[in-house]
């Protein structure tokens, strides 16, 4: 028999580790994906088209998109902003600074949309001056976009940090020196840099933002056709029994999410973007 | 002295690049709208409660029953995947096979699928008729609606937190080290326990613990595989929902004001831990 | 005529320069000569505007460009690591410091183009203007910084440590071929490098740095051989420091028949041109180190010899 090199196990002992890794990951992870699509195409195709073009799916499919669409540039210009400001300069206080961008992660989502209820709502400070000028944030779409707005917080601006800390600064001054001024350095030579990694972000800070529960669920009052993201609409047909019509829109979610994931993957064997635990 | 130098603000180092007012403005501004402030009212409301109402509904024995549901299904699922996850990690580092880069790929599925999704799927395999429910019924074990279905429900969430931890210091740790130990004479099990894993093991720690706090805050999945049976599998973000849609808002604010403190002390610990680290190996 | 006046930076508690002065006429070739942390680095990128001064002036021509951001100085820079564009192609990383001036004095895009072809021509890379940093090697692109720095007409050119990412190979060529481009061009440039030999091959003029501070400012041969401090003795060439305190070259000591001092002989070794000895003084154990010609025959491994140093500096602590 060969031996095998000092540094590895032999080829048995390989194939088991695999297989018992595989095997988790079939269990936990491929099973509940594969459950999304049987469950949603159980009784049919026409269940299922009847389910996500009903009236209060579309409405939800359009709030979700809108949601995205308001939330995602947000994240990307406070990104780009605190990433110059962090990674080009230094400054005393940085590491507090990056302590609190990352804050969001470390709170509930339904903490998160707490705070808003608390800021916000009938009995909330301001609460009594919005009902005042007729505003309302609590249990209408301001409220999810803020809710939502906090959640992805971080994600910009986590995945563009570290890329603009490893490239430095010295493409910057050289287009300075060569006379370009601050936009230009910035539009013909930091964001070509960047561009990748910022995608990266974007990607996922828009499944996030699709995709969000606790802390929007909290905040939006569940009003069929008017507040109800994606996902609060799958919660409200599965509590209503009706179960292909809740798999059937969760399952434009999985296909989301496996977009994503694809998108991602290609992005990480293409320009060696690597994403850590970071989210 | 004319020099630029004396113009420039003197708490930061002065830079040619142009633009640090305006993107540190902006994201401070941004930061304390979003995050700060919002975030500032919870201990606004704590504070106004009065430590007597504070302690009365926040530590109410509904409020202690969630919580230790909470905490401990979230350690459970932190202890499996620390094994399952480093497991995956290593196959994935260390070793080549048919499909790997798909596999990969699928670790991150808990970050890109949305909790809610996840916990009707869940809910729909471990239920008594599901796919695994199924078999596991006659055999008098109950999944969904219990708190084992919490924790299957927060080992999906917080798998990838331990794979992606551990992989790239897997990756970098180099098979050198490796090769040294085996021409030293140790076997296989010996480098591994005495070399390769206390290397990992501040990662895998990490990784543990972020999936953990990432567990004890987790609503969209778990909610529909627990039941939500109150002082049985009733976890503590439930238990926030359930206070706030019965206008009870002093108590919303006390629970989310624990979880909050606590899950701080957490990443706290953890970050105090690790710079302890680093000063100690000098890197 | 580029001065620099009693130039001093701090970072923090860290004193980086303490008051330098130097002046350097039209048309020379600087060598900025010395370790790391010398300080070399932040006085060339203080005067191309990239660091600013704490005390102290910086004057082209006359004028004080203390004030004068570093795009308007009209200073061309190559750096270390070289820091081209590295999604334009060679042709636009060239042509960038034209492409960003204001529409009034930009120049027609014909003209940009070939300008751009002419100074990848001067720098030896006619035709690969379409290619993108990354298809290039170390040497290229060396020289695609350097085309891109010339394509601003700069009065002064900068260069921080310009070999320092190279292998010894294509350093050497590019040294050569950056002294004769020196001579044809006649730019007041000035270099930063941490290798004496690059510093006395290359330069007009060498500055030799240590601690922030300039020990001495003359030609190769007088920092050479007139080196003003121990600093430079040791730093550019090799010394021995002998137990009275005089400093002397190995190929400064004779090994004489009688008289001077004895040295045990531990080891022996070709270098380069000479036989390298290596050995102990009888009386205080100091190391010596002798050149010996080729021409002759060492002196055995254990034997003991007598040296006397042909010439020898003291300098002041």
């Amino acid at each position: 028999m060969r031996q095998h090199a000092p540094g590895t196990e032999s080829r048995t002992t390989q194939v088991v580790l695999i297989l018992l890794a595989l095997a988790f990951l079939a269990f936990f992870l491929v099973m509940p994906l594969v459950a999304v699509f049987i469950e949603a195409l159980k009784q049919g195709i026409e269940p299922f088209l009847e389910a996500v073009s009903n009236p209060d799916a579309l409405a939800a499919i359009r709030l979700t998109l809108f949601i995205a669409a308001i939330s995602v540039p947000l994240n990307v210009v406070f990104g780009l902003a605190a990433s110059w400001a962090i990674t080009k300069f230094s400054f005393p206080g940085k590491n507090l600074l990056l302590t609190m961008i990352d804050l969001p992660l470390s709170v509930s989502p339904v903490v998160s949309g707490l705070v808003f209820v608390l800021l916000f709502g009938a009995q909330g400070l301001l609460g009594p001056w919005l009902s005042a000028h007729g505003l309302k944030i609590i249990f209408a779409v301001p409220g999810i976009v803020l809710a939502t707005v906090f959640i992805t917080f971080p994600f910009v601006a986590r995945e563009l940090i570290p890329l603009m800390m490893e490239q430095g600064k010295d493409d910057e001054e050289a287009a300075l020196s060569l006379g370009a001024n601050g936009w230009q350095t910035f539009w013909h030579v930091t964001l070509p840099n960047i561009r990748w990694g910022l995608l990266y972000g974007v990607l996922l800070c828009n499944a996030r933002a699709m995709g969000e529960f606790g802390a929007v669920s909290v905040v939006s009052g569940h009003i069929r056709g008017e507040t109800n993201t994606m996902p609060l609409h799958v919660e409200i047909l599965y509590n209503e029994y009706d179960f292909v019509g809740a798999f059937a829109v969760a399952s434009l979610l999985a296909a989301l999410a496996l977009v994503t994931l694809v998108l991602k993957s290609v992005l990480e064997w293409r320009f060696d973007l690597h994403s850590g635990a970071r989210h | 002295m004319t020099s630029i130098a004396m113009r420039k603000p003197r708490w930061r180092a002065p830079s040619v690049l142009p633009g640090f007012g305006l993107t540190f403005g902006f994201s401070l501004a941004w930061l304390s709208l979003i995050v700060l402030i919002p975030l500032s009212t919870l201990f606004l409301k704590s504070a106004g409660m009065g430590w007597h109402a504070f302690v009365e509904v926040g530590f109410s024995d509904r409020a202690m029953a969630a919580y230790r549901l909470s905490f401990g299904t979230a350690a459970a699922a932190a202890l499996v995947n620390a094994v399952f996850g480093l497991l995956v990690a290593w196959t994935l580092v260390r070793y080549d096979f048919p499909g790997k880069r798909i596999v990969s790929a699928l670790v991150d599925l808990p970050f890109a699928l949305p909790t809610a999704v996840a916990g009707i799927a869940l809910t729909s395999i471990y239920a008594p008729t599901g796919w695994v429910g199924q078999f596991l019924d006659p055999l008098g074990i109950k999944v969904a609606f219990t708190a084992t279905g919490i924790t299957v429900a927060l080992i999906f969430i917080g798998l990838p937190f331990v794979v992606r931890s551990v992989e790239p210091v897997l990756a970098d740790l180099g098979l050198d080290v490796e090769e040294a130990a085996a021409t030293l004479g140790a076997n296989r099990f010996q480098t591994f326990f005495r070399v390769i894993f206390p290397a990992i093991m501040p990662a895998l720690f990490t990784g543990a613990a972020l999936a953990f706090a990432r567990g004890v805050g987790e609503y969209g999945s778990v909610i529909f595989i627990s039941g939500n049976m109150p002082g049985r599998t009733e976890i503590a973000p439930l238990l926030i929902v359930t206070q706030l849609e019965q206008y009870a808002y002093n108590g919303a604010t006390a629970i989310a004001m624990i979880m909050m403190l606590i899950s701080f002390a957490v990443l706290f610990t953890l970050n105090a831990m690790q710079s302890a680290r680093r000063r100690r190996l000098g890197s | 005529m580029i001065r620099v006046q009693n130039i001093t930076k701090r970072f923090g508690d860290y004193a980086a320069l303490h008051g330098i002065d130097l002046e350097i006429q039209p048309g020379e070739f600087i060598a900025l000569l010395g370790p790391s942390g010398s300080g070399k680095t932040t006085l060339l990128r203080i005067i191309a505007g990239l660091e600013f001064q704490d005390e102290g002036h910086v004057y082209f021509d006359g004028e004080d460009v203390s004030d004068i951001p570093v795009g308007r100085r009209k200073v061309g820079f190559v750096f270390q690591q070289y820091a081209l564009f590295r999604h334009m192609t060679v042709a636009d990383n060239v042509a960038f410091g034209l492409n960003v001036r204001k529409s009034k004095t930009r120049p027609k895009k014909a003209e940009i183009k070939a300008r751009a072809d002419e100074l990848l021509r001067i720098v030896q890379l006619d035709g690969l203007g379409g290619r993108y940093p990354g298809q290039l090697s170390g040497g290229q692109r060396q020289r695609v910084a350097l085309a891109r720095a010339l394509a601003i007409e700069p009065s002064l050119l900068l260069l921080d440590e310009p070999f320092g990412a190279l292998d010894a190979k294509v350093r050497k060529d590019l040294r050569r071929w950056l002294r004769d481009l020196h001579k044809q061009m006649g730019l007041t440039s000035i270099f930063v490098t941490h290798d004496q030999e690059e510093a006395l091959e290359l330069a007009d003029r060498v500055v030799v740095m240590d601690h922030g501070r300039i020990d001495q400012v003359g030609t190769p041969e007088e920092v050479y051989m007139e080196p003003a401090t121990a600093f430079v003795s040791h730093f550019v060439g090799e010394t021995n420091r002998l137990p009275d305190g005089r400093h002397v070259r190995p190929h400064d000591i004779a090994i004489v028949a009688e008289g001077g001092d004895a040295v045990a002989v531990d080891n022996v070794f070709r270098k380069g041109s000479a036989w390298r000895v290596e050995g102990r003084l009888a009386d205080s154990n100091a190391i010596i180190e002798i050149d010996v010609d080729t021409n002759q025959v060492p002196p055995s491994v254990g034997q003991t010899v007598r040296i006397e140093a042909r010439r020898s500096r003291t300098f002041a602590d």
